[in-house]
Parts: C-alpha cells; structure tokens; sequence
C-alpha cells in the first residue's frame, strides 16, 4: 500500500475541488463546524446520526450505508475524500467504514481541517446538494473488524495496541482531557496491550509523520510485524486513525480496529484488566 | 455530556466547586480573542494528551489531573504557549497569546 492511494494533501484537494468523479465529505461527531464553513462542495456526515444505528449500539446496516451514501449522491465508482475536525478522527473511523462496506476509492485528506484552517485556505457555507444515487454496498469485510471475544482471546497472542493517552491507558483518566471524566466503566487498559498514542502517528499540524517515523514508532513501542493486530481506544475513532497507519500506510495485512473499545471493554464482567504503565519494571 | 470523543462547546462556566482539575482560559493576539485556534494539552514531558478548537470569544477548556501542563495554540495568524500548574481540584485560568 503506498501512501498516494489513501492519502491526499491539502494542495491537491483545493486543486480538485471542481474534479469529475471526486466527492469530498466532512465527518464530524459535532458537525457545528461544518455548518459554519466547510471545504466548497463538501457534503456532510454526522457521526452520530448518520452512522450509528440509532436503537442498538452497533453501526448502520448495510441497506443504511447504502440509503445514505445515495442520498449524499455518492456514486460507487466515485473516489470520496475524506477529512474533518479533531485531526481526523471521525474522518479515519468513516474511512475504516467505507472500507468496511467495500467502497474501492475513498482517501483521507492528509491533516483533515485543522491542516487546511492552518493554511488559510478557503472555507464557505453554501448548501451542498448532489443528485442522489443508488449506491450499493458490500457485506462488511469483518477481516478490518474485532469483537470482542477475539480481542480476549488476542491477550498475549497479537499485538494489541491501545492508542488513548497514557493516563488513560494507566486508569488515571477515563476519557480524553478534553472530556468530562465522569463515566461508568473501569479504568485501566487489556493485559498485554501496548500504550502507543495516536497522535505520536500525526505531526503537530495534524498530518501523518512518514512511514520511516511511523515504523520507528511502533517498533520502539513493542509492536511485532509478524503478530497480528487489533487496535483500540475509547470508542474506536482514534484507533481508526492508528488503524489507518497501520495497515492503509504501513502495509500491515492484518490490522483490526475494535470499535467497542474501553467503553465495552471496561464495561465487561470478569475479563482480566491491567493497571500503569504496563511495562515491566 | 458527549458519548463521543468530539470535545464539547468551548466556552461558558463551569462550577468552581466542581471536583474535576479544569484547566481553562482565553487565546488571544494583540488583547484581541482568537476562535478558531487549535489549542494542544501537552503534559509535563511535553507528550500530547489531548485539543480542542477556542469558541469564537477564544475560550478554550481542558479537564485534566493535577500536575504540571503546557497549553499550546496554533492559528493560522501565529503560534504560542504557556505553562499552568493545577494543585489540585478546580479551575485554572491561563492565557495563550499567539503572534
């Protein structure tokens, strides 16, 4: 996998906004952002709304990827950019999703808006409407996604790397430090798990650091080539994001996010949970 | 709050009693508020913990531990930092001016 096939820079996106068969998407949990000014042309996805099923905690179905996608008029055979806030999280775990349901052409824009913003590059609030389509998506390819029976059984058998802060991986907070802490669940992280940050994979700006840095990285933390992986975080955006580095960056085959994360994880009865640093002294 | 990790609305008040250790404070260049800066939690190593985008009136808040932080700004207009030591519980006010 080579970094032009997942990856665009902001450069080229402003080059391309008006390109035939290219759709840019903004995806954001709080999609107040886009409202007040969004890349031209860009549609919206609301985390939220958009790609969770409303009733149970799960994604949408197949048949409501494919009412959406229509309805945002993304066609099969369009190559959808993605990007957002939040140095891309949202956008990296919508990435993760369109691959999940086999859409063949979608790339993150490198350094999503906070890159853009950064570059003073244009942002404008007109209405996005496309004409809808009817898209048509696969069966989940469960090969990029963990349960969590597999990540109980993966406890000292593939690499599991925990991507959420330090003090969250140690049980110090609960949530990101941008977040209220108050949360139901247990604090610590999975025996045998290492603690690699998702944002020591992006640079200050919100880009990828490049393949050299980012093998450096994992191999400094523990990660072993020849295991298996499965990534996580709270809820499996920001392990969407090391997911992306990875496996669409650094060609690992067999990368899996678990998108039910500490939030299901720490939540559960009588599975083993480790506290600190989790290295050994 | 948010189910989500997406960082709620910059801004407001918060309870002074309240029993979280709140970092939070203003961006601002030439005295003048800055929304829309990108503000960057960096702890005591300087490692990354977490960001969020200063509301339009350049509020921006954190909820961390106690212990020593660095908040970082970058705008478009220009960067900047600064230090704030959190005792304990509370709220700590600190100022960033970006040039």
């Amino acid at each position: 996998m080579s970094r032009e096939n997942v990856l665009v820079s902001a450069a080229w996106s402003e080059e391309n906004l008006q390109a035939p068969g290219v759709v840019f998407a903004e995806v954001d949990e709080d999609t107040t952002a886009y409202d007040g000014g969004h890349i031209p042309g860009a549609v919206k996805i609301d985390w939220k709304n958009d790609l969770q099923d409303p009733v149970r905690r799960d994604f949408v179905d197949r048949e409501g990827f494919e009412k959406l996608l229509s309805a945002k008029g993304i066609s099969n055979d369009d190559t959808v950019i993605l990007y957002g806030g939040n140095n891309n999280w949202f956008a990296a775990y919508a990435y993760w999703y369109f691959k999940l349901y086999g859409h063949t052409n979608v790339k993150l824009l490198d350094g999503g808006r906070k890159k853009w913003e950064l570059d003073g590059r244009p942002l404008d609030k007109e209405e996005v409407v496309r004409p809808a389509t009817s898209y048509k998506a696969q069966e989940q390819d469960l090969s990029i996604r963990a349960f969590r029976d597999e990540v109980v059984e993966a406890i000292g058998n593939k690499n599991l790397v925990d991507v959420r802060s330090p003090d969250e991986f140690s049980g110090k907070l609960l949530a990101p430090a941008h977040l209220p802490q108050e949360q139901a669940q247990r604090g610590g992280h999975i025996p045998s798990a290492v603690n690699v940050p998702w944002s020591k994979a992006a640079n200050e700006d919100g880009t990828f650091k490049s393949d050299d840095e980012l093998r450096a990285l994992y191999a400094e933390a523990g990660f072993d080539g020849s295991r298996k992986t499965i990534a996580y975080c709270r809820i499996g955006e920001r392990s969407s994001h090391t997911w992306f580095a990875l496996r669409e960056l650094l060609g690992h085959e067999d990368v899996k996010n678990y998108d039910g994360s500490w939030t299901e994880y720490g939540s559960l009865i009588g599975v083993p949970i480790e506290l600190g640093s989790g290295k050994e002294a | 709050m948010s189910n989500g990790c997406g960082a709620p609305a910059q801004g407001g008040t918060i309870d002074a009693g309240t029993t979280e250790t709140v970092l939070e404070g203003k961006v601002v260049s030439d005295g003048t508020p800055v929304g829309g800066a990108f503000v960057r939690l960096l702890d005591s190593t300087g490692e990354f913990t977490a960001e969020v985008v200063t509301s339009p009136e350049g509020d921006f808040r954190f909820f961390a531990a106690p212990g020593s932080w660095t908040v970082r700004a970058l705008h478009r207009t220009g960067n900047g930092q600064a230090d704030v030591s959190a005792s304990g519980p509370g709220v700590h006010a600190v100022e960033i001016a970006v040039a």
